[in-house]
């Protein structure tokens, strides 16, 4: 149009030019804003997927146990097994057995409690233990951490030929390089490290050291790992060392653990797999150990008493709001209240639980009874409001025709109406519960945020809630506890979004329209 | 005999005799009258089906026992409380009224849950076995009562039992009165919590240890955990600064999308991009703040330090804490554009269509009517929507718990560590609480302060709506 326009109204054409380009940029930020939103969730579910994966694999050590003793024990205890599993350790790495430290180093690569599936399994048929049981012990959360993040950056470099092995006077050994090199190229590859270089392993006839420095034309090394090879010619053995993306003091795992770990690895006796206890746990200290069984557990159980009470209750009263009330000051006054109790701030309702079931009821703390009651009448306004739509979307003809063939009104609602409102109702009951399963604030206010370390069997249990362990792992000190929220921010999204599939779906396939 | 029934766990098995109950006195009641003999004159017919009849007396026998059900459950247990209360011996009851709650509360517990396994201390025991004497007896005594009751009204209920009997209207009276009964929890609801906040909050400015009203309203020192400073303006600061810095992502981000969804986008492009905005309201709060925790406020932290570290700023310019202001504030800004959006939207939608019309008819472009016309006409209701979003950031938790600091500050620095009145109650109330110090209870004089201020907010904005609603319907 403004090609077509006469060139004398440059002035206009520049005016309707400058409107196009607001009209555009006008455009443009709704798109922006629209694709910002659309980023920050993007980012958000990516990063927090990102985060929850290491938490779902874990690695295990793999252990056989050859210890008929404790098939004799009456009471077999957590102590028991895991001395017998300390013995079976030394029994493979008799090299660490003289030092208080490096035996520490090597039975903390599993947490004390690892052993306690072995133990309630043997508690149960205590014969097992008369031959040899292959066992899987979770790794602790540190060593977890470092095989998931570290491990495969390790760098391996042939460095010559060894030569004589002494040992000196410190207890440190010294190994001098077979060849005429003497370790020159070797020396020249760490150059590049500077010396604030990160730690270096090397190996030799499969004893692990750690290289302390070099001195002249020998390594100085520690002793880690591994049978030491006899003092004296090496015969050329090859010389491998390993070099970390750490330095020791810098991380939790200790340089002998690494090692051990190399040394296990290398017999095919740590494995990744998945992570189960995540799912079948309960709560713990040790997060390599802690799971959300008692939480998911926990959830379904005042999402029971939150369905029990609010959804018969939310229908029952917008079925009379909608259908029975007449026009009074009480029955506006209750819309009123719907209206506002909405949007009263969740953490409202946990004051109300606190003081009301807690203190002048008497209700016990912490239980899913007290939490699903609390988020039922949190959830019971979003019902009513739902259900009150779908019940003024079926047309008044229905009604018309139940009331002219002579039914009366709580006939022509029960039989008629509220059938043909359901899969509405159904919808905005299951989306009230999905809100209701994510609430958290409430919950931490009657005190379901206690420490539960069994399942609960009954709405009466002490229990916690999904959303609730979220928050709780969150503010738990150790970097394992990271992986393990988002993980539990995973199971709880993908029951959300459940939630909401069939509640979609529900409304496709029965929605109505008149 | 008695002390086997209370150790039982029994209060929810009451139920199932009762709906037996109930099923039976439907089966009674409906054959009862089918089997009348029936003639086809007015007199002689069936006033209602015996179905009705069934549902009558099902009622009537129901109906009394569930009362009497209900009135056990709030009462027995304050009877068997307040009995053991005057048995304990004196050297526990001198030790105040929070020792002996506990004392029975652990009592109760074990009652339940571990049966009669001896603890071996001696108090203990015995009180247990007290315990479930006394809980035998009003167990007994409640079924004793709801037999009695569901009887009498069985009996009652099947003499009412005619051919002209109006059973129908008789039972959709009681419909009716249950009905009206679940519509009325929700003023119950709101009646407790109003209640229960004004009565805590009496108690909190009437303890010893309590600030005075003023104090607590203008006072600039807060330091409920350790201290006795209730002084609640650093809160408030906090909690309406965090709102501002979200209503500074939220506002523009939600009204440009309203605008573009509701002006612009085709109906394909509508159709799948307004359930995933309606996707961020739909995440657990607790999933924002662990977002907001250790993803946004690392960032922001390093933004300060960056800012704080370049030559022409000081170095303590800003706080750069590792839980600050601003990640708060973005994230829950993040959480709160469907709010925003899809309020926008509604109101941009009902302005009439003429307006554009009569608009874009004398010339003006899209963007212009857009911004000249329809949103002034839709400004009403675009502001009670940015009000309902700031009374839910106002009373948003979770993120401020994870990502907000606890320290009670009055700083324009949006990355040092500001608390929030939500992020007290919970700090105040989490954990093993008393009813009885001023900590606890400072914390519903909070929640008092906050239900407040929302309701204001709220029944604004919604008469805002509502009024406009009325003026273009």
């Amino acid at each position: 149009m403004t090609e077509a326009a006469p060139p004398e109204s440059s002035a206009r054409d520049e005016r309707l030019r400058k409107r196009r380009r607001a009209e555009q940029r006008f455009q443009f930020y709704g798109m922006f804003a629209i694709g910002l939103a659309i980023t920050f969730l993007a980012v958000l579910l990516v990063a927090i997927a990102a985060k929850s994966l290491s938490a779902f694999s874990h690695h295990v050590i793999e252990l056989e146990i050859d210890r008929p003793d404790l098939a004799a024990h009456d009471d077999l205890s957590v102590t028991d097994t895991n001395l017998a599993v300390r013995d079976t350790l030394l029994d493979q790495f008799p090299e660490l057995a003289d030092d208080r430290r490096e035996r520490q180093d090597l039975f903390g690569l599993a947490p004390r409690l690892a052993v306690l599936p072995l133990t309630r399994d043997l508690q149960k048929n205590p014969t097992r233990a008369e031959r040899p049981i292959r066992t899987q012990l979770v790794l602790s959360d540190d060593m977890d951490l470092y095989l998931k993040s570290e491990f495969d950056r390790h760098r391996s470099v042939q460095v010559g030929a060894a030569g004589r092995l002494a040992r000196t006077s410190a207890g440190s050994y010294r190994l001098t390089d077979a060849g005429p090199d003497g370790f020159i190229a070797f020396q020249d590859s760490l150059g590049t490290f500077g010396k604030d270089r990160d730690d270096i392993l090397i190996s030799l006839s499969g004893a692990w050291f750690e290289l302390t420095r070099i001195s002249g034309a020998a390594l100085v090394l520690n002793h880690l790992a591994g049978p030491v090879p006899d003092l004296g010619e090496q015969n050329a053995a090859p010389i491998e060392a390993v070099l970390l993306a750490s330095k020791s003091a810098d991380r939790k795992v200790s340089n002998r653990q690494i090692a051990l770990a190399i040394l296990l690895a290398g017999k095919g006796q740590i494995k990744k797999r998945f992570n189960a206890n995540l799912f079948l746990n309960a709560d713990s200290n040790y997060p390599e150990l802690a799971g959300a069984a008692a939480a998911i557990v926990g959830s379904i159980f005042t999402m029971l008493v939150t369905a029990i009470f609010a959804i018969p209750v939310g229908v029952l009263a917008a079925v009379y709001l909608e259908e029975f009330a007449t026009k009074s000051r009480l029955t506006e006054l209750i819309e009123i209240n719907i209206n506002n109790l909405a949007a009263v701030p969740s953490i409202i309702f946990g004051l109300l639980g606190a003081a009301v079931f807690l203190n002048t009821f008497g209700l016990p703390r912490s239980v899913p009874l007290v939490g699903g009651l609390v988020l039922g009448l949190l959830v019971l306004p979003t019902i009513i409001i739902a259900s009150r739509a779908a019940l003024r979307a079926v047309p008044s003809s229905i009604r018309a025709a139940a009331l002219g063939l002579g039914a009366s009104q709580t006939q022509a609602v029960f039989h008629h109406v509220l059938p043909l409102a359901a899969p509405g109702i159904l919808t905005g009951a299951i989306i009230a519960m999905a809100r209701a399963l994510g609430e958290t604030a409430p919950l931490l206010l009657i005190g379901m945020v206690a420490f539960v370390s069994e399942v609960p069997a009954s709405p009466r249990d002490e229990a916690t809630a999904l959303p609730v362990i979220i928050y709780k792992w969150f503010s738990g000190a150790e970097r394992a506890w990271e992986p393990m929220t988002a993980a539990v921010i995973i199971i709880l999204l993908v029951v959300l979004v459940a939630m909401n599939l069939v509640a979609t779906l529900l409304r496709r396939r029965f929605e109505r329209r008149f | 005999m008695l002390q086997t029934l209370g150790h039982l766990p029994i209060g929810w098995l009451l139920i199932a005799p009762l709906a037996a109950a109930g099923f039976f006195a439907f089966t009674i009641g409906r054959t009862q009258v089918a089997a009348l003999p029936t003639g086809s004159s007015i007199s002689a017919r069936l006033n209602s089906q015996p179905n009705y009849h069934g549902y009558f007396l099902a009622f009537s026998t129901i109906l009394p026992a569930t009362v009497l059900f209900l009135v056990y459950l709030i009462f027995a247990d304050s009877y068997v409380r307040g009995v053991m209360v005057s048995e304990l011996p004196v050297y526990l009851t001198e030790r105040g009224p929070e020792q002996v709650d506990q004392f029975l509360e652990r009592v109760a517990q074990h009652t339940q849950s571990r049966g009669r396994d001896a603890t071996g201390i001696a108090l203990f025991d015995a009180s247990v076995a007290r315990y479930a004497q006394l809980t035998g007896i009003a167990r007994i005594i409640g079924i004793l009562f709801a037999v009695l009751a569901s009887y009498a009204g069985f009996a009652w209920g099947r003499r009412q039992l005619d051919r002209s009997f109006p059973a129908r209207s008789h039972v959709e009276q009681i419909i009716n009165g249950l009905l009206f009964v679940c519509a009325g929890i929700v003023i119950l609801t709101t009646v407790g919590i109003v209640l229960s906040l004004v009565f805590e909050t009496i108690r909190f400015f009437s303890t010893p240890d309590g600030p005075g009203i003023l104090e607590f309203l203008f006072g600039t020192n807060w330091n409920a955990q350790t201290g006795q400073n209730f002084g609640a303006v650093p809160l408030f600061f906090g909690t309406f600064m965090i709102a501002l810095l979200a209503m500074f992502v939220a506002v523009p981000i939600g009204l440009f999308s309203a605008i573009y969804l509701s002006e612009y986008a085709s109906p394909d492009f509508r159709n799948w991009a307004k359930p995933v905005l309606e996707l961020l309201a739909g995440i657990p709060t607790v999933v924002y703040g662990f977002f907001a925790a250790s993803l946004i406020a690392p960032l922001v932290r390093g933004l300060a330090q960056w800012i704080n570290a370049l030559p022409f700023t000081p170095d303590n310019l800003l706080a750069a804490q590792p839980t600050n202001a601003l990640a708060a504030g973005l994230v829950m800004g993040i959480m709160i554009i469907p709010f925003v959006s899809s309020l926008s939207d509604d109101v941009i939608k009902a302005v009439p269509q003429s307006l554009r019309d009569g608009a874009l008819a004398v010339g003006a472009t899209r963007s212009e009517t857009i911004t000249q016309v329809v949103l002034p006409a839709a400004l009403p209701g675009i502001i009670a929507a940015v009000l309902l979003a700031v009374s839910r950031a106002i009373g948003e938790t979770m993120i401020v718990v994870m990502a907000a600091g606890g320290r009670a500050l009055i700083t324009l620095d949006p990355t040092s560590d500001i608390t929030t009145v939500t992020y007290q109650i919970v700090a105040l109330l989490t954990g093993d609480t008393s009813f009885d110090s001023a900590k606890t209870l400072s914390a519903f004089a909070l929640g008092f302060a906050l239900f407040g201020v929302t309701l204001v907010f709220n029944i604004f904005a919604l008469r805002v709506v509502a009024r406009y609603r009325d003026v273009y319907d």
